[in-house]
């Protein structure tokens, strides 16, 4: 557990256009190797100590590309850690920078624990006596503010879901076990290759799935989708700026040059939320003129959330109508802004179209009415009025390196059954997706399984 | 009475059930003077439970036993009526020998093996007080006076400890099998401020088998080929008796359903904690009522004695209901109740106030061993005596003591629960308990631990170098299928095909052709004869390690990590309430349990990673300063 390879962002995110992932361990080179591709197909481990190296980072097993960047290489000792180290720049940004973290996760490395460079820089000589206290606070500051971030963000279906899988994994085990302890007794059904391929493959299907929400990921890791749309001229930039600099934006993903739509992170009363904007394309088109463009269906059909703006100055037109009919079944708000300006709007009318969505007013231009609408993004989301049948339950890389991981287990145990290895050996990867899945939620019942075993069966000799 | 001095030994054992007598024999054969004191001379080795020595994880402890040096393995091979492999059709990690014992043969057998050691002296005696001079134990007495001295003392009372016999509404002080409690040693454990705590265990009613009807159950016959728990047996005893299984009936189930309210088990006269994995059967009707029968298997006491032992009819009720209860299952309508069932309660010591040594935190030199320490089986408690009698003699002979790790034996995951992790209930081993059970395997446990028993003196030369030339062939066997290419022809696919295996296509090693499912050693071997013909011990032994080699190794990694954190050593005078950064509640187990290294510190409940961190780094930081100051 001591020197395994970690692996950590090493730069504060959101901040400055690089961000760093750092790797120290007995195998950091190699994993770095893993998934490195240099121009000119470097092996890392024939080059010099302390050098920097351009090249991709590359995910061997879908053999794609994830991201540019420099990579530097330091051979132990001379490091912060004393161990083998190598510090990935790439570029920033929360994607970006979790995509890079979980690559180099699923190759090998283990997330750090809070404070665990500096640790490990101390339990290899690196840091003198006199820091020794300062460390050993960090952890526990760190590690209780880790716990409660973690525990926050847990959404309650994620750990519902694990533990259901676990459950499934335990009782599997108990069986297996009982059949092992008391071969006489029975009224135990015996865990036979068949049974334990059922129930293994289904842990794994729904690990799959798991998986697959966190590779649509939307919320937490990427941000709730959210459309701002209008008619032109009725605050939607305003709007957007506001949300911006009432909410310090966690990432900002400069428009390149193919992109038509900007996308920024706010943070809104702790709901992230991935402000789709158009506007790349607004110079161009205006997005309600484009209603009825694929291009901008999409963007709807893809937000989770829409910000329908109307003019408080400004009569209902039938575009403001058409627009009401499009988001009719989505989750959306509506904000009527400008009431610095006279009322023209019909807000009887506006309410009825509105049905049971919310329905707040704004002068953005004075700042008012901002608290409201960030009240009501806040409120839809944490009474769960949004609907999260594609919202990410799987958020973090954490996690998501370690459901990889207990995807891999069981899928060994699977592939053990099928090639008729003995239950009892297959038990081993079975007990280590238990763990791992464990791991996820915290949860490390030492006796669970002696537990499960006498709760389940009736046992004697 | 006026006290007398009796004589002067390093070892003195308390107790001659299955801890003492291991403790003892060890003890005495390392070169201690040796004294054992019982309460009754006829109970050495007394089984008061089940016939029954081994099963899955007891029965690999018999084994480690025996590689160690010790009695009960080659004891059983001599004394059973009945032999099986169990989990056979399971991988090697868990298959396990059970035997039904001869509990009479067994019992006079180890006792005429205690007579005849040398440096042991055996007397019959009841243990009234333990003599401590500066937290150290020096000496004991007896009931009649006799002042013994001793360099160490070990305890396996079993659970004579203030024991107590319940049925139905009766409860009165005893050991078990209504023998002699021993109550004063109790009071003076309690005065010397160890922490006890009450358990219950029980024992079903036994009946006699000229008035049982066989016909109406099913025969459970012994394996037909030679088994024997100890690598030296060479005689086998084929000629075995069977055991029969029936079920409890409808009638049985009511029966206890309106007897309920007689059980001390619900009437809350017994107070002390039962083992779940052996409950009685009121308990099992209860607890899981929509089973309509349970398993009773019946199995013989002996071969000189028509007694049968009721397995599966644990029971606390009165008399009176166990009789009607006996009569419910089919087979036993008319069978004659020779003893009746009951529950005892008893002290044991909470077993977190041992180092894992099985020497007591607080009283040096005093070990304490067996049920005492609040475990149940025969096997258990033998592992730990042979333990403590071993480190006991180390002791005495001034020699670096010996603790078996979770990676060794089934008797260091046992040790480690007990004094790690303490137990609230009667422990019993399991092999889920293990986590590392493909390496303690029932076939290798000489490889595991011969060297060991070697060193310390309990395995002869002879036997060792026996083993020496064992453990060669296997690795010579290895290292020649690692190397040897088999060529596709068509001897060797013919030989595939007869076994409905894929034919090769190229060239294949012959421990990769070993490998496949459907092949086996003896295959293989007809394509590659090896020069030498190995014992079917040493086929074995090949095979299992050719064939989970990928699961072995993983094991191996596993163990490798571990060992990097048991090399953390924690200094003995370390003050964990020196260190701030521990949670409160990490802390106070850490006092309690005290434990030697990191990875013992890492399985304590309730300490955390952030708590194994700051304690490492706390360590650190003491080498530092000791380096720089």
């Amino acid at each position: 557990m001591e020197f395994d390879t970690i692996a950590a962002i090493s730069t504060p995110l959101g901040e400055g256009a690089i961000a760093i992932v750092r790797l120290s361990g007995t195998n950091a080179i190699s994993i770095a190797n893993k998934v490195f591709r240099s121009p000119n197909g470097k092996d890392l481990f024939t080059q010099a100590s302390h050098t920097i190296h351009y090249g991709h980072l590359v995910d061997p097993k879908k053999d794609e590309v994830v991201e540019e960047v420099m990579l530097s290489l330091m051979k132990g000792p001379k490091t912060f850690t004393r161990e083998d180290v190598v510090e990935i720049n790439c570029h920033g940004g929360l994607v970006t920078v979790n995509r890079v973290l979980q690559l180099i996760l699923i190759n090998g490395a283990r997330l750090a624990e809070p404070g665990e460079f500096t640790k490990r820089a101390f339990l290899n000589g690196r840091i003198d006596l006199s820091q020794a206290e300062a460390v050993m606070d960090l952890i526990r500051a760190k590690t209780d503010k880790a716990m409660n971030v973690a525990l926050g963000q847990m959404d309650g279906r994620l750990s519902r879901l694990i533990k259901s899988l676990r459950q499934a994994l335990l009782e599997t085990l108990a069986q297996v076990e009982v059949n092992i302890d008391y071969p006489e007794y029975d009224d135990v059904e015996e865990m036979t290759l068949p049974l334990m391929i059922e129930k293994s493959t289904w842990v794994r299907d729904e690990i799959d799935k798991l998986l697959l929400t966190s590779s649509q990921g939307k919320i937490l890791r990427e941000g709730l989708s959210t459309a701002i749309i209008g008619r032109p001229n009725v605050g939607k930039s305003s709007l957007l700026n506001s949300l911006i600099q009432e909410n310090k934006a966690i990432v900002t993903d400069i428009a390149g040059t193919t992109r038509d739509i900007i996308e920024e992170y706010v943070n809104v009363r702790g709901v992230p939320l991935k402000l789709v904007d158009t506007a790349g394309i607004r110079e161009t088109e205006d997005i309600v003129e484009r209603i009825g463009v694929e291009k901008s269906r999409q963007v709807l059909n893809e937000a989770d959330l829409i910000l329908l703006v109307l003019n408080n100055a400004e009569q209902l037109t039938e575009e403001d109508r058409r627009l009401f009919k499009t988001i009719e079944d989505m989750d959306s708000i509506i904000i009527i802004n400008k009431t610095d300006l006279p009322t023209e709007i019909d807000v009887d009318e506006v309410k009825q179209l509105a049905g049971n969505k919310r329905v707040v007013t704004t002068s953005l231009l004075k700042e008012e009415g901002v608290d409201e609408l960030e009240e009501a993004i806040a409120s839809l989301f944490f009474e769960g009025t949004i609907e999260a049948s594609d919202l990410t339950y799987v958020s973090n890389a954490r996690h998501i390196s370690l459901l990889h991981l207990s995807k891999s287990t069981i899928t060994d145990a699977i592939e053990a059954a099928q090639s008729d290895v003995p239950v009892d050996m297959i038990q081993i990867d079975v007990t280590r997706t238990w763990e791992i899945l464990g791991e996820i939620i915290g949860d490390t019942v030492e006796e669970s399984l002696i537990d499960q075993l006498f709760a389940q069966f009736c046992l004697g000799k | 009475m006026p006290n007398f001095e009796a004589g002067k030994f390093d070892v003195i054992v308390v107790g001659a059930g299955h801890a003492g007598v291991e403790a003892a024999l060890a003890a005495a054969k390392m070169g201690a003077k040796t004294l054992v004191l019982t309460i009754n001379l006829d109970m050495i080795a007394f089984m008061p439970c089940n016939p029954s020595i081994g099963g899955p994880a007891k029965g690999i402890v018999v084994r480690e036993i025996d590689a160690l040096g010790g009695a009960m393995g080659k004891v059983i091979d001599k004394t059973h009526i009945q032999m099986r492999m169990l989990n056979t059709g399971k991988g090697p990690a868990v298959r396990a020998l059970r035997a039904q014992a001869d509990k009479v043969l067994y019992q006079n057998e180890m006792k005429r093996l205690l007579e005849e050691q040398e440096n042991l002296t055996i007397h019959q005696a009841v243990v009234e007080e333990l003599l401590v001079e500066d937290e150290k134990v020096i000496g004991l007495v007896t009931q009649v006076g006799a002042i013994y001295r001793a360099e160490t003392v070990i305890i396996t009372t079993g659970t004579f400890l203030r024991g107590e016999i319940i049925i139905g509404d009766l409860k009165y002080s005893s050991g078990p099998n209504n023998q002699q409690p021993s109550i004063k040693l109790a009071d003076s454990i309690r005065e010397l401020g160890f922490e006890l705590v009450r358990f219950k265990t029980g024992t079903p009613p036994r009946v006699n088998s000229k008035t049982v009807d066989y016909s109406k159950t099913e025969i459970q016959p012994g394996d037909d080929v030679p088994r024997a728990f100890s690598y030296e047996t060479t005689e086998f005893i084929m000629d075995q008796l069977p055991c029969w299984l029936t079920y409890t009936s409808e009638t049985t189930h009511q029966i206890i359903n309106e007897n309920l309210h007689l059980s001390p088990m619900y009437s809350g006269m017994i107070k002390g904690t039962g083992p779940r994995y052996c409950p009685s059967i009121e308990d099992k009707v209860v607890r899981f009522n929509d089973k309509p029968r349970h398993q009773i298997f019946l199995e013989p006491e002996g071969r000189n004695t028509r007694e049968v032992y009721v397995q599966g009819l644990s029971t606390s009720l009165p008399e009176h209901v166990q009789r009607r209860l006996i009569a419910s299952v089919p087979g036993l309508e008319n069978a004659e109740m020779m003893r009746a069932g009951y529950a005892i309660e008893y002290d044991a010591i909470v077993p977190t106030q041992l180092w894992p040594t099985l020497e007591t935190k607080k009283i040096k030199n005093l070990y304490t061993a067996g049920q005492i320490n609040g475990t149940s089986g025969y096997e258990e408690a033998a592992g730990q005596g042979l333990m403590a009698g071993i480190n006991a003699a180390l002791r005495v002979l001034k020699k670096d003591e010996i603790v078996l790790s979770r990676s060794d034996a089934y008797i260091g995951v046992l040790i480690d629960d007990l004094v790690t992790k303490g137990t609230n209930e009667p422990y019993r081993l399991l092999t889920s308990r293990a986590e590392y059970r493909l390496l303690l395997r029932h076939d290798n446990a000489d490889l595991r631990l011969l060297e060991i028993g070697f060193q310390i003196g309990l395995v002869p030369q002879e036997r060792y170098e026996k083993f020496l030339g064992k453990k060669q062939r296997i690795e010579d066997e290895l290292s020649r299928l690692r190397n040897l290419m088999i060529k596709p022809n068509e001897t060797t696919q013919a030989l595939i095909r007869s076994v409905e295996g894929s034919e090769l296509k190229d060239g294949i090693r012959a421990a990769d052709l070993l490998k496949r499912t459907e092949m086996n050693y003896d295959l293989v071997g007809q394509l590659v004869p090896s020069e030498i013909e190995l014992t079917l011990e040493e086929k074995e032994q090949v095979e299992i390690q050719v064939k989970y080699e990928g699961y072995i190794e993983k094991s191996l990694q596993q163990v490798e990590k571990l060992k990097k954190m048991e090399d953390k050593k924690i200094p003995d005078q370390i003050d964990y309430n020196a260190i701030s950064g521990i949670a409160t509640e990490a802390k106070q187990k850490l006092k309690q349990v005290r434990p030697l290294s990191i990875a013992q510190a890492s399985r304590i409940s309730g300490v955390n990673p952030a708590d194994i961190s700051i304690l490492l780094i706390y360590i650190e930081q003491g080498k530092i300063a000791k380096i720089t100051g």
